[in-house]
């Protein structure tokens, strides 16, 4: 498989995925 | 107290983070695709012996001024953020992990392989691609990181947090 961070766009992708699934667990631990 | 804690530290703590992300996007999105395009034409030579090493110095100590004024912010609250003590400090506390994450990658893989990459230390030439992939990596991983860094620092504290968080 293709390192994603091997492009731009991959890198900006797995940016908004990441935060995506950060942001989902600090709703769900903060109540 | 407050207006130098939480007034200047933070004004100066967006500054710092202006210059190192800024730089860290240069980095990304300008200087490593120009560079790519001028080995073809062999041309690269100015940007890697004027531009970079330049660039490299202001993005090091900016990551290191930003770093230690969020520290200055987060007061006596800092171990609220770093250990998740507090739940109304878990996305300060998420933005401060990956800011931290992000600065030892400046340090401790970036900068010592651009000494290799850049000439400033002596490397071999098996050594200097083996540098040139691992501060590729990381800067880009740094990149990534900034994605959600810079939403968690955004939507901490007030009425930021409550729009994001309820």
């Amino acid at each position: 498989m293709k390192n994603p961070l091997d492009s731009l766009w991959g890198t900006v992708i797995s940016g908004l995925i990441l935060t995506l699934i950060l942001y989902q667990a600090v709703k769900f631990y903060m109540y | 107290m407050d207006f130098i804690q939480l007034g200047l530290g933070r004004w100066l703590h967006v500054l710092s983070g202006v210059m190192w992300i800024g730089l860290l996007y240069y980095f990304n999105f300008v200087q490593v695709p120009a560079l790519a395009e001028a080995a073809k034409d062999g041309t690269g030579a100015g940007i890697t012996k004027h531009v970079a090493p330049r660039a490299l110095f202001w993005f090091r100590w900016a990551a290191v001024a930003t770093w230690l004024l969020g520290a200055v912010i987060l007061g006596k609250h800092f171990l609220d953020a770093f250990l998740f003590l507090k739940s109304t400090y878990y996305p300060i506390g998420i933005g401060a992990w990956l800011g931290t994450i992000m600065v030892f990658n400046v340090w401790v893989l970036i900068w010592p392989n651009q000494k290799k990459i850049l000439g400033l230390v002596q490397a071999t030439d098996e050594e200097k691609a083996k540098a040139r992939r691992v501060a590729f990596l990381a800067s880009r991983t740094n990149t990534m990181l900034s994605i959600p860094m810079l939403f968690f620092m955004t939507a901490s504290g007030g009425v930021f947090r409550t729009a994001v968080f309820g």
